[in-house]
């Protein structure tokens, strides 16, 4: 995918011009390529301040989303999670055929559809709908995939004024900030950047009081809403025996976004799709539960073509904009799991380095567990090299995902093609092959552990720290190694090993 | 019952007490324990990072040294995760191999998962006892096993155990192998979370049962001047069966 240039952001932006301005685009999503995590992760872990925040508010929706399945599905969540992993498994298997019906069933009920290969052309299809549609205003609710193609500036670009309904988007898009999570974009902000950024750009009071903030979006938007003439929105499923769209929302605004404006355009990514209403009822269960604690998000809506001539509410036009961006590559069987995704962010909440590190640290759209899956997938392994490996393969992803999608595992083939494709350093190929060559015969692997033991303990010695008593269990400690075992000792002091190895204890026994 | 015991690369060099402690406990629950001496690694690091081919050499390794086993016993987590996860797959291209490493997987446990599934122990029954104040540290690669609570029972099975649970228990220690050094600030973090979480618990000893884990903990609790005993599993229950000499803590 190739990146239109980011807008340059302007800064003191007068109260006297209009707000949308642009988060698309936004070099925290799309950094200078390759991408290197450090940066941005170190000073993420240092800021106290963020940790606090990202850490304590993905904890929180951890626990509600282990407490809320346990109480809805007991001892089937498994079970559960394992319909909604074969319902998005058998889509995606046959994906051609429900495309195919999808598009039937949705152009019969009125719906334009529109296929486009990659960001560039989703954004050329969007753009020529709001020219013919003459768009001045545009009000968009929640899209991850508009993130992804960049649209916003181009709108703007053109003339036409766009402004993010969603509360979260809201706020982001008035300080020119950037999502940090594909659920709650704004996890990693504070009140008072919030409340700046009201005083800054709306000339609203100075407050803190997130009832008062809401209050004073909701009279904006309100404005917004009554004079758009262009709605845009992403879609959570598609419905191919319908064709209908689905979005899922906590606040409304995706209501007024898709039926206020005369023209609606939904941006889906091509995996969105389930076959039938009634598997749509499973994903909708498992989503909300995993994704917000919720039994069901306070607004499900289930969109099947514009306005019929009788209906009082709806747009005259509906488009549905199916992107592909990169989406069939990942389709290949070695990675299709990997599109069963439902968004419900619960990889990120569960996942020790997001809540460590923040949505920004990962350099793009996707964040988290999932997006360290397919961000490279999307934009190249060679360009975002640390993010298969900036992770402990906890699981905790895995553990919590709706879709049961193996993220560790893919984490792991991920970097094996780094490996097999020469993208991992070649000092580190030399590394671990060495290291494989002396495990792999008795007597190097007991080789390599005297001398690394003789090593640690005669640094140790030097240093002072040896312990001396049993002789399988007191140990040496180290705190400033080199190399990359620095890395270690940068954070954490080194133990050595005891002065004896569990095979000499063997050895001694005269066991055979 | 024979029993063969798969020791792990860590813990032969880093925890060799937890090695013997195992041996100790099992001969007591009656088990005829022997070492094949051939056995080396597992080949997880080399696969957790990508090298594939020189991981499925060392599963091949493995497969071969406990052919003949008609049990194998760890006490390492991670490492029997890997037997269970990831040896069938390596060799999907190799029916033969495929079919080997599915008998290694399914005679391989975890050592309290076999201490509870196969040989069912009561540790009561058996009059364990130890006094302290313990909390237990759950490592993330038990997950893989299906394994959730199976230590903690066994802990409050012993008696005179005062047993905390640890706050934020599922959240990993950061180890992760090379992730720790070649992320340090992000496994750095993580560490010392996890710290924070052992003092809140003020046990005088955390019982953690995967040595990559313990050498992670142990070693951020020494920089933050945290003092805490470090303990496997196998350890303070060989202990509270008088096998071995009781930790003071
Ligand atoms: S990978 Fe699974 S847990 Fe993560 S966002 Fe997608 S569906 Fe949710």
């Amino acid at each position: 995918m190739s990146s239109t240039p980011s807008q340059s952001r302007t800064s003191g932006h007068d109260a006297g011009k209009p707000v949308g301005l642009s988060v698309n685009g936004h070099d925290l999503l799309f950094p200078p390529l390759p991408y290197d995590i450090h940066a941005r992760a170190d000073k993420a872990t240092a800021d106290k301040q963020l940790l606090d925040f990202v850490h304590v508010a993905t904890y929180r929706k951890d626990v509600t989303r282990k407490q809320v399945t346990s109480a809805a599905f007991g001892d089937r969540h498994g079970a559960f999670r394992d319909l909604g992993a074969a319902i998005k498994q058998h889509t995606l298997d046959h994906l051609d055929h429900y495309l195919e019906q999808f598009v039937d069933n949705a152009t019969a009920a009125g719906v334009k559809v529109h296929f486009a290969q990659n960001a560039e052309q989703a954004n050329a299809i969007c753009l020529d709908i709001a020219r013919r549609a003459g768009a001045k205003l545009c009000v968009k609710s929640k899209s991850m995939v508009t993130e992804e193609t960049q649209l916003l500036p181009q709108l703007e670009a053109m003339g036409v004024e766009t402004v993010e309904t969603d509360l979260g988007e809201f706020i982001i898009q008035l300080d020119h900030d950037a999502p940090s999570h594909i659920v709650t974009p704004m996890i990693h902000k504070n009140r008072q950047s919030v409340a700046r950024a009201f005083e800054r750009e709306l000339g609203a009071p100075y407050t803190e009081d997130p009832q008062e903030l809401t209050q004073i979006a909701r009279a904006h938007l309100r404005e917004k809403y009554r004079r758009a003439d262009l709605g845009i929105s992403g879609g959570n499923f598609l419905v191919a025996e319908t064709g209908s769209v689905v979005i899922c929302t906590n606040e409304g605004n995706g209501r007024f976004c898709t039926s206020a404006p005369r023209v609606h355009v939904a941006f889906v990514g091509i995996e969105k799709l389930v076959p039938t209403l009634e598997h749509l009822g499973v994903m909708l269960k498992l989503l909300a539960r995993t994704s917000t604690g919720q039994p069901l998000t306070v607004y499900t809506h289930v969109m099947t073509g514009p306005r019929r001539a009788h209906e009082h509410g709806g747009p005259d036009e509906m488009h549905v904009i199916l992107l592909d961006n990169g989406r069939t590559e990942i389709l290949k069987p070695e990675t299709r799991e990997m599109l069963r995704c439902i968004r419900c962010g619960a990889c990120l909440n569960a996942c020790p380095v997001y809540r460590k590190v923040g949505g920004h640290s990962y350099g793009a759209v996707y964040s988290g567990p999932i997006g360290a899956l397919i961000t490279p997938m999307f934009r190249g392994l060679a360009n975002y090299p640390d993010l298969p490996n900036a992770s402990s393969l906890c699981g905790a992803c895995y553990e919590a995902c709706p879709v049961k999608i193996n993220i560790p595992k893919y984490l792991i083939q991920l970097r094996a093609e780094m490996v097999s494709r020469r993208i991992t350093k070649w000092s580190d190929r030399m590394m671990y092959r060495m290291w494989a060559r002396s495990l792999g015969r008795g007597w190097t692997y007991r080789l390599g552990g005297w001398a690394q033991k003789l090593f640690f303990r005669w640094q140790a010695r030097v240093a002072g720290t040896l312990e001396s008593g049993d002789p399988y269990r007191a140990r040496g400690w180290l705190n400033d190694l080199p190399g990359a075992a620095g890395g270690w000792t940068s954070q954490r002091d080194m133990p050595t090993p005891p002065a004896r190895s569990f095979r000499q204890w063997w050895d001694e026994q005269n066991r055979p | 019952m024979k029993v063969s015991l798969f020791v792990t690369c860590l813990t032969d060099t880093f925890y060799p007490r937890t090695g013997i402690a195992v041996v100790k406990v099992l001969e007591r629950l009656g088990c005829a324990v022997d070492f094949p001496q051939a056995q080396t690694c597992c080949g997880q690091p080399m696969f957790n990072n990508g090298f594939t081919d020189e991981a499925r050499d060392l599963a091949r390794r493995m497969i071969e040294v406990f052919e003949d086993s008609e049990y194998v016993v760890t006490p390492s987590g991670s490492c029997c995760a890997m037997i269970h996860d990831y040896y069938p797959q390596l060799f999907k291209d190799d029916p033969a191999m495929a079919a080997r490493a599915k008998e290694l997987v399914e005679k391989t446990y975890e050592f309290y998962q076999f201490l509870l599934t196969v040989l069912k122990v009561d540790l009561k029954s058996l009059g364990a006892k130890w006094s302290g104040r313990v909390t237990y540290h759950y490592s993330c690669h038990l997950r893989g096993l299906g394994m959730t609570d199976e230590a903690v029972r066994l802990i409050r099975q012993i008696e005179g155990v005062e047993y905390v649970p640890l706050p934020k228990a599922e959240q990993c220690c950061g180890f992760g192998g090379t992730f720790a050094m070649k992320y340090p600030q992000i496994s750095g973090t993580l560490v010392r979370d996890k710290v924070a979480c052992i003092r809140d618990t003020r046990a005088a000893a955390v019982v953690s049962n995967d040595a990559g884990c313990t050498m992670n903990i142990s070693g951020s609790c020494r920089r933050e001047n945290h003092a805490v005993t470090f303990l496997s599993l196998a350890e303070i229950i060989a202990e509270s069966l008088g096998l071995m000499e009781a930790t003071a803590v």
